[in-house]
């Protein structure tokens, strides 16, 4: 254990454990900011899936990596416009939906790879860019190098709180969420807020998928493992703000990184490796147990809205 | 989740004129034409992958419904589908979302696995419906930490749930290469994650000759009908009906929310975990082995379960229609591969998109009978609703509502 | 929540059910199961393998004898994607490069994660006349055991394991990936400056903990002070959780990774990004990371499966046990050329191979 606590092993974990976590925390960012709005998507999973197959066929053929992240990115805007078109017009029951959804991203994604893709070959990834002055301090600067993909999701945290809680676009989300009828009669269009937000919300999830890619380098069927579904889950234990979900993305991905360094380090013996790898989900829960915040849902929340009358 | 905010009669009728004719086509034809939908979307993709639609098509239904032994396969792949939907059924008129059914039917196999290769020595009478009570339990269990959590404190379900499907799977994997293990190792020394072979006593009988038809469909089927009369006919399934309608006006009604809640989850849990002992012993390979993930073992079953209830309206008697249908789509698709080798996640797309279809042509019907119903004239009452949700803007108190 | 079905949606269901089946029973019945034609030769070809292998003993391969006039139908039932450069792939090959020369009807399905799907697929082309089936996954094993004596005059093949459950139509198939494993260990000893090694596996079983044993074995018979701690992700199929222990490891200070699993391909791109020597196991992965892959274990399926053919044609269906080594090419070194290899580590690895050849070199279980 004396191992572990090294400066340089801390740090190295660290800065993996951010790495892992930045897709789980760019899709639970974007959904919940839809949460907010009132609407829920389960289907953030198949769509990260598209972006992540769109980056990677992208980057395949075209080798730029800049064009790559834009089409993953790309990706869960159109689904979003689905998703928007069918939760917020069509008024469909968003549970179904979402997993219609995720259903369709599945089967596309894995088809058009099996398909398109003959044998896989790794891509280049992003590089990793240091931030300027805060990488060279001595021992753990090395948390400070990490892909660009990484400082964008964690800037989008505080990006994100500022929209919800300081714009008036943000106003009008929270409003949606909460009471839609009263903003209706103050001439705020729920639909188009919810469809903004919807939209937004996926081309998020796609922006995650783009950067899972980016982690391992290679695109396989079903590439995140239901991370997607872990993403909605993390924005109830974020109780649906920004900081909140920034800290259970961390949380889940530190610990999963911790569990494999103690792994490796011989810390947890090989009887117990199977047990060791629920650890994430385990302490997730805990913590939301002992936390036990009182933060309750938006008041809406799959809850379409229909102008009565 | 909640209801859409408008109300809702129970009956239709229609009315004269062109705009009737319209509202009774959409109401009648929707639904098929959203399936045509799909299907061409289908044999689009087909075409682009090179591969013939008529074929595929035409092996898909062959391999779902083309004969008594794909017919028996179908109904083989509808049980878990069944199980894990009537278990929905349960939680979703309780309002409790429960997306754990993946890990709800591991830990049941586990646990019927684990009872029969304790007990190998009963008769089957005994051991058979011990092993599937020993599943239910165990998946019952696996339902009732996040009812509990739910009830108790406010720890929304969704997330419980989910991470309690992570939990499962290594749990699965403990166990089967661990204290489970079939020990007489390959001569290399290595074992496979699997369980010894399964006392025959405890495998469920198969019924129709030739096939694989087991005792597990009918018992399915009977599980869904007394899920039906316990929702509908008991004063249990009425507190279930109730606090998911309202759980403010149930406990001013003095119904033991909490208690109701956990008990939802925990027999929507038992329902996946019979589906998990029943996979365990209605399978070829008497034996439960896993490859490492959920999926290998359930076929998705806990997804796809989720789907097939909402098909069903929530209802079990309608979820055996579904659930039948949908194991045609899977049992199908394996056969789609094989005749045009397009992979079958073709058919995952599919499912989706006529998920997705289906769903959205809901809204657009109901308001079809919505407006041919204000049209009907006054007369006809509207039955009153319980509102489901709290007063705006009013304090909600804590946690989820 | 749909809380009052709508009669219209269920009664659409119901017609859309009964609709189908009408339609579907009113097509062409399913094809009858035709029984395998049973090959000709009456003297029944020696089998030149032993039922039971003991670890060093190799089996020696007969010369193939002139392929058979008839098509032998086949078919391979397989847990990942014919592409995934490691399991699958490595029986999909081997089946392609024997096509040509046994007249092969090849019929395959992979992806077949699910088991129960996999039962009804084996199931299936069993009763529709193929000749054998190739069960290729451990996890496969107790449905061909059910199935076999429902299918007496089909032959399955099933690995990677080494039993046949005494069935007359089995055969089984294994490789000793120990010993791969055991002569690439010993390599990455040799590169390794720091002496800590990299192991990343899926779950600790079968093929992927021989193939790691086997290599920390050979590692510690060079240096016997290091450090060569498996880590098992817990999944097959998890790519980021690979990478992630692929990091942890470059953090611990190790200088050289291997690792075993489809889902390895995440562990190889960090090994590419940070430039470290790979050893690849089941199939080559030089693709992945040209520069710095040092050689993959590569598994060889085709004398196995032309031993297999051969006793087919000779009229038994089953009862052989065929194991994959270093001796009889079942198992075979592929060294990267665009890796620069020192010429002592190089030296050591053939005289290991030798070794584990004729049996001078013992490869602990």
């Amino acid at each position: 254990m004396n191992q572990f606590f090294t400066v340089d092993i801390l740090t190295t974990t660290i800065a993996s454990g951010i790495a892992l976590a930045t897709p789980f925390l760019l899709a639970a960012l974007g959904e919940t900011i839809g949460q907010r709005s009132g609407v829920i998507n389960l289907g953030v999973d198949g769509i990260m899936l598209l972006g992540a197959f769109s980056t990677y066929y992208v980057q395949l053929q075209t080798g730029n990596l800049l064009l790559a992240v834009l089409a993953g990115t790309l990706t869960g805007t159109l689904m979003g416009v689905v998703t928007a078109f069918v939760s917020v017009t069509l008024k469909a029951e968003q549970g179904i939906s979402g997993i219609g959804v995720y259903l369709f991203g599945l089967g596309i994604s894995s088809l058009l790879f099996q398909k398109l893709v003959g044998t896989p070959l790794p891509i280049s990834t992003l590089p990793a860019v240091g931030i300027p002055l805060l990488d060279s301090i001595p021992l753990v600067g090395g948390i400070f190098n990490q892909s660009l993909l990484v400082y964008l999701a964690f800037l989008l945290v505080p990006v994100v709180t500022f929209v919800l809680n300081r714009t008036t676009y943000g106003l009008q989300i929270r409003a949606v969420g909460e009471n839609p009828a009263a903003a209706d009669s103050l001439g705020v269009s729920v639909a188009r807020i919810r469809w903004s937000t919807v939209i937004l919300g996926c081309t998020f999830a796609g922006l995650a998928g783009a950067s899972l890619l980016m982690y391992g380098g290679i695109f396989q069927i079903n590439l995140t493992q239901s991370e997607g579904f872990i993403a909605v889950a993390l924005v109830y234990f974020g109780a649906w703000r920004p900081v909140g979900v920034m800290f259970g993305s961390l949380l889940y991905g530190l610990v999963g990184v911790v569990i494999l360094e103690w792994k490796s380090l011989g810390i947890i013996p090989l009887s117990a490796s199977d047990l060791a790898a629920t650890a994430p989900a385990v302490i997730t829960v805990l913590a939301l147990l002992f936390l036990a915040r009182r933060f309750r849902q938006p008041a809406v929340l799959g809850r379409p809205y229909e102008r009565e009358g | 989740m909640r209801e859409p905010e408008s109300n809702e009669p129970t009956g239709a009728t229609l009315t004269g004129g062109s705009a009737g004719l319209a509202r009774f086509l959409l109401t009648w034809f929707a639904l098929p034409s959203a399936l045509v939908v799909a299907l061409a979307f289908g044999a689009l993709m087909m075409l682009a992958l090179g591969a013939d639609p008529v074929t595929g098509y035409r092996a898909l239904l062959e391999g779902a419904f083309g004969g008594s032994y794909a017919l028996s396969s179908t109904a083989i792949q509808a049980v878990p589908l069944l199980l894990v939907g009537v278990g929905i059924c349960i939680a979703f008129r309780a309002n409790v979302f429960n997306i754990g059914g993946e890990g709800q039917i591991a830990m049941g196999g586990l646990a019927s696995a684990a009872t029969a290769l304790a007990f190998p020595d009963l008769p089957g009478f005994i051991l058979m419906p011990l092993v599937l009570l020993a599943g239910a339990l165990g998946g019952a269990a696996w339902g009732a930490i996040p009812g509990f959590f739910k009830a108790h404190y406010k720890v929304n379900e969704i997330l419980s749930t989910i991470m309690l499907n992570l939990v499962a799977v290594q749990v699965m994997n403990y166990l089967l290469a661990g204290p489970l293990v079939d020990t007489s190792p390959t001569s290399t020394g290595g074992l496979i994650p699997e369980t010894r072979v399964l006392p025959a006593a405890a495998q469920l009988p198969i019924l129709l000759k030739g096939t694989q038809l087991h005792l597990g469909v009918p018992i399915a089927v009977v599980v869904a009908i007394c899920v039906y009369v316990l929702l509908w006919r008991t004063s249990f399934g009425f507190q279930i009906r109730a606090v998911g309608l309202s759980r403010n006006a149930s406990a001013y009604a003095g119904m033991p929310v909490k208690r109701t809640i956990t008990l939802a989850m925990t027999l929507s849990g038992a329902m996946c975990g019979l589906a998990g002992a029943i996979l365990v012993f209605g399978s070829i390979s008497h034996r439960m082995v896993t490859d490492g993930s959920l999926t290998g073992f359930t076929g998705s079953a806990g997804f796809n379960g989720i789907v097939v209830a909402l098909f069903g309206g929530l209802n079990p008697l309608w979820t055996i229609v579904s659930a039948y249908l949908f194991g045609g789509l899977i049992v199908g698709g394996s056969a789609l591969q094989v005749a045009t080798g397009v992979p079958s996640d073709l058919v995952t797309a599919l499912s989706g998109t006529i998920v997705v279809l289906v769903v959205s042509l809901e809204y657009l019907r109901r308001r079809a009978r919505v407006q041919s119903i204000a049209l009907a004239g006054p007369r006809i009452a509207r039955p009153p609703r319980l509102s489901g949700n709290p007063p705006p803007l009013a304090a909600g108190g804590g946690g989820d509502e | 929540m749909h809380r009052n079905l709508d009669r219209k949606l269920s009664l659409t269901l119901a017609a859309v059910v009964v609709a189908l089946v009408a339609g579907a029973c009113s097509g062409s019945s399913t094809p009858a199961p035709t029984v395998a034609p049973s090959v000709a030769p009456a003297s029944v070809a020696p089998a030149s393998v032993a039922p039971s292998p003991s670890p060093a003993a190799p089996a020696s391969v007969a010369p193939s004898p002139s392929p058979a006039p008839a098509a032998l139908k086949v078919a391979l039932v397989a847990p990942s994607a014919v592409n995934d450069l490691a399991f699958t792939q490595s029986m999909v090959e081997a089946l392609n490069s024997l096509k040509t020369k046994y007249n092969l009807d090849v019929a395959i399905s992979d992806n077949q994660f699910v088991v129960a799907t996999a039962a009804n697929v084996i199931q299936n082309y069993a009763s529709q006349g193929y000749n054998l089936i190739i069960a290729h996954g451990s996890q496969y094993g107790s449905i061909v055991q059910q199935l076999a004596p429902q299918f007496p005059n089909v032959s399955f093949a099933w690995g990677t394991a080494g039993s046949t459950y005494n069935l007359p139509n089995v055969f089984a198939y294994q490789v000793n990936s120990n010993e791969g494993g055991y002569v690439q260990g010993a390599m990455a000893a040799l590169l390794s400056k720091s002496k800590v090694l990299g192991v990343i596996g899926p779950i600790a079983v079968g093929d992927a903990k021989l193939y790691v044993d086997g290599f920390c074995a050979g590692a510690k018979s060079i240096v016997a002070s290091i450090s060569c701690i498996p880590v098992y992700t817990g999944s097959f199929s998890d790519v980021s959780l690979m990478s992630a222990a692929a990091t942890t490891f470059v953090a611990n200070k190790a200088d050289v990774l291997t690792g075993t699993a489809q889902a390895v391909v995440g562990a190889i791109g960090v090994a590419k990004s940070k430039n470290i020597p790979w050893f690849g196991t089941q199939w080559t992965q030089a693709s992945l990371a040209p520069s710095d892959v040092v050689s993959s274990q590569v598994y060889n399926w085709a004398p196995i499966l032309e031993q297999i053919f051969a006793t087919i044609q000779g009229g038994k269906l089953g009862g052989a046990t065929f194991t994959a080594t270093l001796g009889n090419g079942g198992e075979q070194i592929q060294f990267n050329s665009g890796y620069t290899l020192p010429a002592n580590v190089l030296a050591k690895a053939n005289a290991l191979i030798k070794g584990i050849t004729e049996g001078t070199v013992n490869v602990p279980q």
